[in-house]
This record gives C-alpha cells, sequence and structure tokens, in this order.
C-alpha cells in the first residue's frame, strides 16, 4: 500500500457517505467506520468498482445502484429466538408485567428479516397478550422489511431456530407457527395480525408515542457514541414510565447519559426498565 | 522489527491456538504496555469463557470486549458471535456481519481494521488454526506497513492457518510460540 492510500480511502468514504446523505437522505456518517469501510469494500467487489470514488460516480447518477450498495451498508444477520437466554428473561420476568397494562404498544426498531419480530409475537402468543398488543415493525432497509412481512424462512434454518425456542422456554412445538411452502416455512399470518411495517430511520427521524417496550438489539452495534445517544434518546421518548428498554446482549446504555433514567432488569440480557422522565 | 514501535498488537487463532496462548500470554509482565485484541474461533454461544480462562494465569488485564470500550492496555478477547474491530476512535466495536470463513469473530475483521487504523504501527501474530481466515487480513496489514508474525508451522496443532498467512505473502517472521512470547516480553520492556 503506497503512503497515504489509506488516508485516501477514508477520504473517499466520507465524501461517499456525504453525497448519500445529500442525495438519498440516508445518513450513515454516525455509523462504526471499520464495519462500514468492509460493507463497503465488499460492494466494490461485488459491483466490481476499482475505487469508491468510482462507486460514487455510479451511486449518485443511479438509483438502482444505490439501491444495491444500501444493501451492503446494512447488516440482515438475524435469527428466531437468537440469544435464548434472553427470550427467557423476557417470558419470565417481563411478560408477567406487561400483563397489568390493559392494551400494549411494543416498537421493535431494527426489525431486520423479521427473526426477532416472529419471536416476540410467538412469546406474546403464548403468554396471551397478543391480542391486545400493536406492534410497530421498522426498518431503515425497506426491502428488509418486505421480507420481514412475508415471514419465510429457509427450511435449512429451522432446526436451529428450533433449539432455540425450547431453550427459550418454548412448551409447544415451532412448527405450530408456519407451514412449508415455497421452500420455506411460512409463518402464521395471525402473528403479524397486529403489526404496523413502516420505514424508520433511527439517524433521521422521530419516535413512536406511549410504548410499553421498545427493542433495539444489534443495531446500535452499528452506531458511533453520538448517533447511539440519539436513538436512545427517541426510545426514552417513546417509552411510558415503567415501560421495559431491550437491547442486544453486548450493547448497553452504561456510556449514555440516559442510563440514570432506567434501572437494570436483568443486566446480563440487557432488559432495562424506564423509571425517571 | 522495522524502527516503528506498535501501539496495538491483534492476535488471531482456531485450533491448537490455546496451547500457544497459554505459553505466550502468561508471559506478559504487568505493566504491559500494548492492547492486545485476540479472535479465537469458538462457538457462537457461552460468553466470557475465554476471558475467564486466562483472566487467573495473567499479570496484565483481561476482558471480554463491549461495544464502544477504549482501547487500553492488556488482553482482551473477542466475544463469541460478534466481529470485532478496531475503530480510528481507538475504541473498540463489535458487529454482526455474516461469518467470514464460518466464523464469527473472524481474525480477517480484526486483522483489516487494525491495518486500516494503525497502519505501521500495528503488529498482528497468526497461530496454529485449520482454517484459512486470517490469511488475507494479515496481507492487508503487512501491505500497510504493519509488523506480522506467523507461528512455525511444524510448531502447530494445525498447519492451515500459518500456511495460509504465509502463501498469501502476510508473514514477515516465522515465530515458535517461545520466542514469541520472548519478543513480546521485550516489546513491553523496550515502550516503558
Ligand atoms: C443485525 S440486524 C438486527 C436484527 C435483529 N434486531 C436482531 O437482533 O436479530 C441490524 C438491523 O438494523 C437496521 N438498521 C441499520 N441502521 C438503521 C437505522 N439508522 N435505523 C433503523 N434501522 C437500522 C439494519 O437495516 C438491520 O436490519
Amino acid at each position: 500500500m503506497e503512503a497515504g492510500e489509506n488516508e485516501v480511502v477514508e477520504l473517499e468514504l466520507r465524501l461517499l457517505l456525504e453525497g448519500i446523505h445529500e442525495r438519498y437522505h440516508y445518513d450513515f456518517r454516525g455509523y462504526t467506520s471499520s464495519s462500514l469501510r468492509r460493507r463497503v469494500t465488499r460492494a466494490l467487489e461485488q459491483l466490481g468498482c476499482a475505487t469508491i470514488s468510482r462507486l460514487q460516480e455510479q451511486v449518485l447518477r443511479d438509483e438502482n445502484v444505490f439501491a444495491q450498495l444500501l444493501q451492503f451498508l446494512t447488516v440482515q444477520v438475524s435469527d428466531l429466538f437468537r440469544d435464548p437466554s434472553y427470550w427467557k428473561a423476557l417470558r419470565d420476568q417481563v411478560t408477567p408485567m406487561l400483563g397489568t397494562w390493559p392494551s400494549l404498544k411494543l416498537w421493535v426498531a431494527g426489525v431486520a428479516t423479521g427473526e426477532e419480530l416472529y419471536s416476540l409475537a410467538i412469546l406474546l402468543q403464548e403468554e396471551g397478550l397478543l391480542e391486545r398488543s400493536l406492534i410497530y415493525a421498522t426498518d431503515v432497509n425497506a426491502e428488509a422489511l418486505r421480507s420481514a412481512e412475508k415471514g419465510i424462512f429457509a427450511l435449512d434454518r429451522l432446526r436451529g431456530f428450533s433449539e432455540n425456542y425450547f431453550q427459550a422456554g418454548g412448551t409447544r412445538s415451532l412448527s405450530d407457527y408456519y407451514t412449508a411452502a415455497y421452500g420455506g416455512a411460512v409463518f402464521s399470518r395471525r402473528l403479524i395480525e397486529h403489526v404496523v411495517f413502516s420505514d424508520h430511520d433511527l439517524a433521521t427521524d422521530s419516535s413512536f408515542s406511549e410504548t410499553q417496550l421498545v427493542s433495539c438489539r444489534n443495531v446500535l452495534i452499528y452506531f458511533t457514541p453520538p448517533l447511539q445517544e440519539r436513538a436512545l434518546g427517541l426510545f426514552s421518548d417513546s417509552l411510558v414510565h415503567g415501560g421495559y428498554l431491550c437491547l442486544g446482549s453486548r450493547e448497553t446504555i452504561r456510556f449514555s447519559s440516559v442510563a440514570e433514567d432506567y434501572e437494570e432488569v436483568v443486566p446480563e440480557d440487557r432488559i432495562y426498565r424506564r423509571v425517571r422522565r | 522489527m522495522s524502527g516503528v514501535r506498535p501501539e496495538c498488537v491483534v492476535v488471531g487463532g482456531s485450533a491448537g491456538a490455546l496451547e500457544v496462548l497459554n505459553a505466550v500470554f502468561p508471559a506478559l509482565p504487568r505493566g504491559f504496555p500494548l492492547p492486545v485484541l485476540t479472535v479465537i474461533h469458538q462457538p457462537e454461544h457461552g460468553s466470557g469463557v475465554l476471558a475467564r480462562l486466562f483472566r487467573g494465569k495473567c499479570e496484565v488485564d483481561v476482558s471480554e470486549a463491549e461495544h464502544g470500550q477504549p482501547l487500553t492496555p492488556g488482553i482482551c478477547f473477542g466475544p463469541a458471535g460478534y466481529h470485532l474491530a478496531v475503530e480510528p476512535t481507538r475504541t473498540l466495536s463489535l458487529s454482526l456481519g455474516p461469518p467470514v470463513w464460518f466464523s464469527r469473530p473472524a481474525i480477517d475483521v480484526l486483522f483489516e481494521s487494525a491495518a486500516w487504523t494503525f497502519g505501521s504501527r500495528s503488529l498482528a501474530i497468526l497461530l496454529s488454526g485449520a482454517s484459512e481466515d486470517g490469511a488475507r487480513g494479515l496481507a492487508t496489514l503487512r501491505a500497510a506497513g504493519g509488523v506480522t508474525w506467523v507461528q512455525e508451522p511444524s510448531t502447530a496443532l494445525a498447519r492451515t492457518m500459518p500456511e495460509a498467512g504465509l502463501r498469501l505473502g502476510g508473514g514477515q517472521e516465522i515465530l515458535s510460540p517461545g520466542q514469541m512470547a520472548a519478543r513480546l516480553r521485550g516489546l513491553g520492556t523496550e515502550a516503558t
């Protein structure tokens, strides 16, 4: 690598993000830079561009190229009942409290392709809460949302999902919730009867009102501290007193200014409760 | 070793690497001034296992990475199920990108980020393993002017990883575990 090459790439990356922000109003400027750079590097290889500058030209001039790049920039990795201990804690320690509210609004931010959403709906169903719940399922990636709405997962993933489900305290069979079709497992439409799917960007949009639970798992890890702060602010605005905030297993509010508004409910599974306004 | 002193050490390995770490990490003296970011392939579940394993036998701090944590001296392991990277802000970041060579955490991800962040002020060490993960990252780091050590394949329980590292041209020096321990200890005293 020539001297300065690294600096040039960093500059190109910054310019690309600026360009995307002005042209398409997606704001990736507050994302952690090494994972962004790795994903853009992969996009260069796949889209056949020698440099980020060349990619920038195409992205700014052709919406379709931007749409393709967007799939690289956002990471959709997810599983049903990922981190079983978290789902077990949610079932044992949170749903009994949720049951004390006559009706529930829940917000799954960064829902990706829906694995987390279906897990939550199944849990609420089994705890008798789904009928009185309204769930906002949001993501910045509209294509991911469409696939979340379809709720079709590859059959070869089901075995792992099913193991997770049992470890998470599931007592039925996961197959009660899906039918095999289109070469995949199609999850029951009944699970998403009360789900509103919506395009929503934690970097630029405002929040949903009066929720009892916000789940934003494995999204904050892509953000630098200022953007994390913004997102956590949205969740604080959204949650009612006593509402629950659920983060991914390696994410924390500890370094944030909202930390003192919450108490830790299940620290090891990153479940917090809003106790102050 | 080249003239520039590293600011960050990155270590990667898989099958057979724990034995090497057992020889190397306990040899690091209290006050060793550099962060030693370490990715060892492991099952996706179970957290904190590696840190617990080494905490008792090392003089330096041993931790498992949290997202956003500032870079500090001592050994820090990437948690199971997440990629570990170092950011230009001198903090650690975790991410959930697809596995690389079937692994998450992946060595390539850590090494590449160190190459981008520290360039010639980084030292990467690639150990025993039955996968090719790490070879590409090692080459990137070497190309960025960083220092690279590869475990002498004949001393490795699984040779695939060190051999891949050498094949892609990322290996600057080929060392046995004992030599690595001695050289690292030297780095610590050089720096203080
Ligand atoms: C790794 S997935 C997490 C999926 C799921 N929550 C889980 O934990 O399994 C991260 C998701 O965050 C979404 N995301 C990234 N930036 C976002 C933003 N600014 N606003 C909303 N969602 C975002 C991505 O599109 C992606 O679907």
